[in-house]
């Protein structure tokens, strides 16, 4: 059994080096997620990298990630495996004509519930992957309850049991991480079984370093006066803060308007970059005392 | 204190706090620091966080009892052993008006350059020099931040400091934003330290059930400090969308109607007459018009934004809603809350309407019902809910009670929630028993009793 990061010290740089920079904290839970093999349950505000952690670490452990993106209505057959039945009918239909009546069913009716019919979906897939992988289980508040409760096998004993197989247990457990964005409770049981990161802005130091490594050409100062502003806005009572996805986005719209220098103007003009609400940009407009052109 | 039994004390406060930490997780939280080194404190601190809390808003409660139960420092600490080389150790008074002095150019310095290390060192020698109430034995003494606070005053240094951040090159309005922000830093430090020392002396099981202020959602309306209005409006528009999300959840569980005949017939006969996939008529969705009927008068004047703010904020869950504002008179309030709002506009012209709701300015519910039945009789019609907030303090005024007997006979539904704790309910001028026997009287004292209701009614 390899382990995933050897030290909270060791998770960081090689997170780093993966290009996600993270703060003290979220390289000790990632290191803890690995080293107690459990779930890393992220919350936080839209935009913060919860999906990219998990990339990341895929990336710095050079894990396959097996994605599970979840939905309204997403149900086991899409989750965790699925008979395909089109090949079961075929494989009764084939096998039909031969032999005496009595023989080939039985054969048949074990024959179609064996490995070749068995369609599997992410969950099961990583359970029953042999290399290293890195398990996303994105927006999981998107789920109905019900999908929770068979989350519950796979994430505290990492098996799924199928009734006509028998239990499959993983060989290798999968770096788990479910992401949520908060807009509804998950139930006690799944909570209890994860560790717990929240991602939140990031203090103006760690956001350049942010913004300047993702987007590479990114001048010194613009960047500075780039995280300047944001925070300053996330001060502001906003319907939607500004997150790092935003900050980046910015700064490449700078980038692609060659603009070197960002007064005053310049954020009137860009605002829509950051601020998605009308009422957000015009309050912007107002308390930074913007010059509208 | 072994170290285990620092651990379940600390989990029993946790629990006592209102976090709810399982065996299982403490267990988790056990085998996660056997994996981190334990040099650092805020290593340990994140173990705990990781494995025990489990939901955002409760991390203020948790670093608060941590710090309690894992304190930074014991004693004077470091601090105090360095302190101890001066000339005259612990002789005479300690806190002597130079020491003031040069404690105080200290703590300049240490605001100039927002250096947060320095900062909390003098934050504890403030403790230590000029907070410490000597009592008479053993276990009778204390500290006193509130005492520090005053010799110190640090928010007499905030025009040095604001000149200093001027010189520095920042902006007038920035300067003094982050003078107010180092300052307050600096006061909540202060406080930390002394619950650090009073949980040294009197054990920490003491000054957990003292100081720990409840999570922002269980905190009373009534009993909120000015940030923590703020912080509880931040939390209303995600309060808002949780609500909503639910809302749509539970209706699509619904939605599958009545079996329609006519259709599932007709499309058996494509299946030589066997009823393969049955059709249903959709379900209307039943929606409510609201009816809020608010007492904004001082006493009760949060409550009510609040819940005007969470009810407009979720308006497509009703057919429409309309908001009136009471203190002795009645105003119409529903046209503040424009879709796409902006949050602060809306709580200024919510402040500017209350001078129209106030005609001599004392609550008189008895006044304001009577006037509301005046002057909008169309308002409550029989397929509207009728939502009274207030805290039923009528100035021992007529109650008028054959009005609001009248309006609630006429709406759907009649609703009053109240903000005071039940067992208040009926004492001095309050007329909460007596309306309670007209409309049914519901207690709503925090934000996420509100969300309870809200949701109920929706």
């Amino acid at each position: 059994m390899t382990t995933w990061f050897s030290s909270p010290a060791d998770a960081a740089t090689r997170l780093r080096e993966a290009g996600y920079l993270t703060d003290d904290a979220t390289a000790l839970t990632a290191y803890l997620a690995g080293a107690l093999e459990k779930p890393l349950l992220v919350e936080g505000p839209a935009g913060v990298g919860k999906t990219e952690l998990a990339k990341a670490v895929a990336r710095a452990t050079g894990a396959e990630l097996v994605r599970l993106q979840c939905y309204e209505g997403l149900d086991e057959a899409r989750a965790l495996y699925e008979w395909n039945y089109k090949k079961q009918l075929l494989r009764i239909q084939a096998s039909s004509g031969q032999g005496s009546r009595q023989d080939s069913w039985s054969e048949t009716h074990d024959d179609i519930f064996t490995e070749e019919f068995l369609l599997t979906r992410p969950l099961l897939s990583a359970i029953r992957r042999e290399e290293p992988t890195v398990l996303l289980v994105d927006e999981v508040d998107k789920t109905d309850i019900e999908v929770e409760g068979l989350l519950l096998e796979v994430l505290s004993d990492f098996q799924v049991t199928i009734p006509e197989l028998g239990t499959v247990t993983a060989t290798r457990r999968p770096f788990v991480v479910l992401t949520s964005n908060a807009s509804r409770e998950l139930s006690e049981a799944v909570k209890r079984r994860c560790l717990f990161l929240h991602l939140d802005y990031p203090d103006a130091e760690r956001e350049r370093a942010i913004v300047t490594s993702q987007v590479p050409g990114l001048d010194d100062k613009v960047a500075a006066q780039l995280v300047d502003v944001v925070v300053r806005l996330r001060e502001l009572e906003l319907k939607k803060a500004p997150s790092i996805a935003e900050s980046v986005d910015w700064a490449r719209t700078l980038i692609a308007l060659q603009i070197g220098d960002l007064d005053e103007a310049t954020v009137a003009r860009t605002l829509g970059v950051v601020l998605k609400h009308a009422s957000d940009q015009r309050r912007a407009v107002k308390e930074l005392k913007l010059a509208t052109a | 204190m072994s170290l285990l039994d620092t651990h379940i004390g600390f989990v029993e406060a946790l629990r006592a706090a209102g976090l709810s930490v399982s065996l299982a997780e403490g267990l988790d939280a056990i085998s996660a620091l056997e994996q981190v080194s334990w040099h650092d404190r805020e290593t340990v601190r994140a173990a705990y966080a990781a494995t025990l809390v489990k939901r955002q808003p409760q991390r203020v409660t948790f670093d608060a009892v941590f710090d309690i139960y894992y304190p930074r420092l014991v004693g004077d600490g470091v601090a105090g052993e360095r302190d101890g080389d001066d000339a005259e150790p612990a002789a005479g008074p300690r806190d002597t008006g130079p020491d003031l002095e040069r404690f105080r150019e200290a703590l300049a310095e240490a605001l100039a350059s927002g250096d947060q290390q320095a900062l909390q060192d003098l934050a504890a020698e403030a403790v230590a020099r000029f907070g410490a109430m000597p009592g008479r034995g053993p276990g009778l003494s204390s500290w006193s931040a509130y005492t520090s606070l005053q010799r110190v005053s640090p928010s007499e240094l905030v025009d040095r400091l604001v000149q200093g951040l001027l010189a520095d090159g920042l902006d007038a309005e920035r300067a003094q934003r982050t003078a107010g922000r180092r300052i307050g830093d600096f006061t909540r430090m202060v406080e930390g330290d002394a619950r650090r020392r009073i949980a040294e002396e009197k054990g920490p099981e003491h000054v957990v059930g003292v100081t720990v202020r409840p999570t922002i959602d269980r905190l009373d309306f009534t009993a909120a400090r000015r940030s923590d209005l703020e912080e509880m409006r931040r939390e209303v528009y995600p309060l808002a969308r949780r609500l909503a999300a639910r809302l749509t959840k539970e209706q699509h569980a619904r939605r599958r109607g009545p079996l329609d005949v006519r259709r599932t017939v007709r499309a058996s006969i494509a299946t030589g007459g066997v009823p393969l996939t049955t059709h249903h008529r959709p379900r209307r969705p039943h929606r409510t018009e609201l009816v809020v009927l608010c007492d904004v008068s001082g006493s009760v004047a949060n409550f009510a934004q609040f819940t005007l703010m969470l009810v407009f904020a979720l308006r497509e869950a009703f057919s429409g809603v309309r908001a009136f504002t009471f203190v002795d008179d009645v105003a119409e309030v529903s046209d503040v809350f424009r879709p796409g709002a902006d949050v602060a506009e809306v709580m200024e012209s919510l402040a500017a309407s209350m001078s129209q709701a106030a005609m001599f300015g004392r609550t008189n519910y008895g006044r304001a019902l009577t006037r509301f039945a005046e002057e909008h009789p169309d308002a409550i019609g029989p397929r509207s809910s009728l939502l009274v907030l207030g805290d039923g303090r009528s100035n021992y005024s007529d109650l008028a009670l054959p009005v609001l007997a009248d309006l609630a006979g006429r709406a759907r539904h009649a609703w009053w929630l109240n903000p005071e704790h039940p067992r208040h309910w009926g004492t001095g001028d309050s007329a909460a028993d007596t309306y309670g026997t007209i409309v049914p009287m519901v207690e709503c004292r925090n934000l996420a009793q509100l969300g309870e209701f809200v949701h109920e009614i929706a």
